[in-house]
């Protein structure tokens, strides 16, 4: 079984100020790290791992430095890294992004489940998976809270819904997406780091892609474009009541119920 | 000693200086105010007044030196050994009103605080301007105040040190009500006996903490975590002196055993990252860069590795460092929710001896036929060892919590420790206190006790 789990650089903090001007974050001096949510992407795969003698494969899409997430992914415990890093990519939107990847996918070979974090922390649309599985025409399940079961054929999952649980039979190859704490993440391990430092991470660029048409990749690619990026005002206003435990209980009863949170 | 029982007139006096809301009498004192964290002790005082400010501090003190009426000083009551606790009743003092941040000094790097700032408090406040306040209790709704009557320690003594370290001054009242100011914004000071550093840990028993200067530093703008599994306690702990002599100081070295791991996820009811190994080394490095941060842990993953580690998990972001550190502080809390009944042992021994101490707790364990939990800071020899009655009867817990006591502490000498690493004597250890350290010695604190509180009005029955 192969399992291809695609994964994202992110700034390592949620405090990124915003250029008002251009809407561009400003990431200078910021670090980054793998987008938290890929974490639980990648533990769904290395579980599946030892449950099956699956092979792992991380692919991410981004500049060189990029390089860390993949890095990182084998401090894990996963096989194989592909790096997709070209100018043309650059300045992808959602549906762009998606259609990169999914080419990028296709020259790695079948792979029997595709997995993917439920969304990213910079982009927050959790669009980018169904819309690859839309590209490459297999089923989708997003927002996954655990797996049944799987076999050769097929892979039993339960689908948050919010307000219900799905269990769904999915044929593979699919893709499914992955909710946090599907699965608590390892945490990278030092042995694995040595271990894994002189493994390469192979390149993918423009090149290698079956369709080499540069309108349907990068900025080119993209339908939407992004007008104006803000923070959101933070809301600042609260209240201070005293009195007995009695009184304030009562209080706040009241007050949630004026607010219908209760 | 005989003190004055509480009349009406005094309730009054005492209204007539705090304000009728701020003085609590009868049922309008709430159970928290009759105890602290230690289990097993409650009483409740006479009254509980709750002063805005060093002048109302300063007058309840001279009323009650006039009336022989004994006082308590209290904080958030987080305490573990019962210093917070009115055995003898009368007036409980709590600063949880004093509790303003009244300046950042950027040029001195200090911040000054009223006594009831919470820890939590001052560390959001300093973090959010790129300062740092380094002494790092477990328990963050802790106010300073009691930190400081304490002489808190926390996780990051290894590198930084304790509470005493990062207070530059106090302003206290005496139990004649008189005001006393040590120490200064000032970083040396060689004026004679240092007072400020008498009343740092002396546990509301010879003054009244009423604000505090405290040293900060630059925030470091990085922190990055290991987590070594270990195949057993023993191979863990004897890497703690291995890792010190490396010469790379983490921040923080903490120990803790499987079981004890295990009963965080249930009463946090989330997963810890591994739990699949016996025992562990929990390690935090500080710095400026991440470079430099990963240069110095992957020399000390290293040393690990060598002194028997089987891998070393790296923990570099805000979300594993949150999933590894909401463990460890609820560590406490998990171990009190897993059993019926707890009392403990704070002891401190120098880091060579960590693994011996240990491996006695063991013995202990076995000899007495008691269930032992421990977790603590294996880099500074602060260890925690919880005594845990689970379904004992209350007479047999009692002889048998005695014996292990007994056993512990002489250990913890034998091995040229001391009673308390950070939780103080309080109430609840001062037999432990007298025994270790003979009549000479307790005769000079006794001393000390008497030239500040002639008449014993202030926390009596603490300490000495």
């Amino acid at each position: 079984m192969q399992i291809t789990v695609c994964i994202k650089q992110v700034p390592g903090t949620s405090e990124v100020d915003i250029d008002e001007k251009t809407g561009v974050l400003k990431r200078e001096g910021i670090d980054s790290k793998m987008n938290p949510y890929d974490l639980y992407a990648i533990e769904t795969a290395l579980r599946l791992k030892a449950e099956q003698g699956a092979k792992v494969n991380v692919l991410t899409m981004g500049p060189p430095q990029a390089e860390a997430v993949i890095r990182e992914a084998y401090m894990m415990g996963a096989d194989k890294g592909f790096l997709m890093t070209d100018k043309k990519f650059a300045g992808a939107d959602v549906l762009a992004t998606a259609y990169a990847l999914s080419q990028g996918i296709r020259t790695l070979g079948d792979s029997d489940l595709l997995i993917c974090g439920k969304m990213t922390t910079d982009g927050d649309t959790a669009q980018v998976g169904p819309e690859i599985a839309e590209y490459l025409q297999i089923p989708h399940v997003a927002n996954v809270r655990r797996i049944h079961e799987i076999n050769e054929k097929a892979i039993v999952v339960e689908m948050n819904m919010a307000e219900s649980v799905e269990i769904q039979e999915v044929q593979l190859p699919c893709l499914i997406t992955v909710e946090k704490d599907i699965y608590p993440p390892r945490l990278p391990s030092f042995k694995l780091k040595l271990k894994t430092a002189g493994r390469p991470v192979k390149n993918v660029t423009f090149k290698d892609l079956k369709d080499r048409n540069e309108m349907h990749y990068g900025l080119n690619g993209s339908p939407t474009q992004v007008l104006r990026i803000f923070p959101p005002e933070p809301n600042k206003t609260n209240e201070h009541w005293e009195g007995s435990g009695e009184a304030l209980s009562k209080r706040l009863a009241e007050k949630l119920h004026e607010l219908k949170f209760i | 000693m005989k003190y004055k029982t509480i009349t009406q007139k005094d309730i009054d006096r005492l209204i007539s200086i705090c304000g009728k809301d701020n003085v609590l009498t009868g049922d309008r004192i709430h159970e928290d105010y009759s105890r602290d964290e230690l289990a097993g002790i409650r009483q409740y005082p006479d009254a509980v007044v709750l002063p805005g400010n060093r002048e109302e501090v300063a007058e309840v003190m001279k009323y009650a030196y006039e009336e022989h009426i004994p006082v308590t000083p209290r904080g958030q009551g987080t305490g573990l050994v019962g210093a917070a606790i009115a055995i003898e009743k009368g007036i409980m003092l709590s600063t949880e009103r004093m509790k303003r941040i009244l300046e950042l000094d950027e040029a001195n790097l200090t911040l000054t605080v009223e006594p009831g700032a919470l820890l939590m408090e001052i560390s959001e406040y300093v973090e959010k301007r790129d300062f740092f306040y380094p002494p790092d209790p477990g328990e963050k709704s802790a106010s300073i105040g009691g930190n400081i009557s304490t002489n808190a320690g926390g996780m990051r003594a290894v590198k930084y040190g304790v509470t005493r370290d990062f207070v530059r001054s106090l302003e206290a009242v005496l139990p004649s009500g008189e005001i006393l100011r040590v120490g200064g914004k000032i970083v040396k000071d060689s004026s004679g006996y240092s007072l400020k550093d008498l009343l740092i840990g002396s546990e509301g028993t010879l003054a009244v903490i009423t604000q505090a200067i405290l040293k900060l530093l630059p925030l470091p703008k990085v922190a990055i975590s290991l987590l070594v599994p270990f195949p057993d306690i023993e191979t863990a702990v004897r890497a703690v002196p291995v890792i010190i002599k490396s010469k790379e100081i983490p921040t923080a070295i903490e120990y803790m055993e499987r079981n004890v791991i295990l009963s965080a996820e249930d009463y946090l009811g989330k997963k810890f990252p591994d739990n699949t190994s016996d025992a562990y080394l929990l390690l935090t490095f500080d710095g400026n860069s991440r470079e430099e941060v990963e240069k110095t842990y992957e020399r000390v993953a290293h040393v690990c590795l060598d002194a028997g580690a089987l891998d070393v998990f790296i923990s570099d972001t805000d979300e594993r460092n949150e999933s590894i550190w909401s463990a460890r502080g609820a560590f406490l809390e998990a171990i009190k929710a897993s059993t019926s009944e707890m009392d403990e042992c704070d002891v401190v021994v120098p880091r060579n001896y960590v693994a011996d101490f240990i491996n006695y707790t063991k013995v202990v364990e076995k000899e007495l036929k008691v269930r032992i939990a421990s977790f603590g800071h294996a880099g500074d020899g602060n260890l925690h060892v919880y005594i845990l009655k689970d379904e004992m009867p209350d007479k047999v817990f009692a002889k048998k919590l005695k014996k292990a006591f007994d056993m512990l502490y002489a250990k913890g000498e034998a091995l040229g420790g001391h009673v308390s690493g950070e939780h103080g004597i309080g109430y609840a250890k001062k037999e432990y206190l007298a025994r270790m350290n003979g009549e000479t010695y307790m005769n000079l604190l006794r001393g000390i006790k008497k030239t500040f509180d002639p008449t014993g009005i202030l926390n009596p029955g603490k300490v000495c």
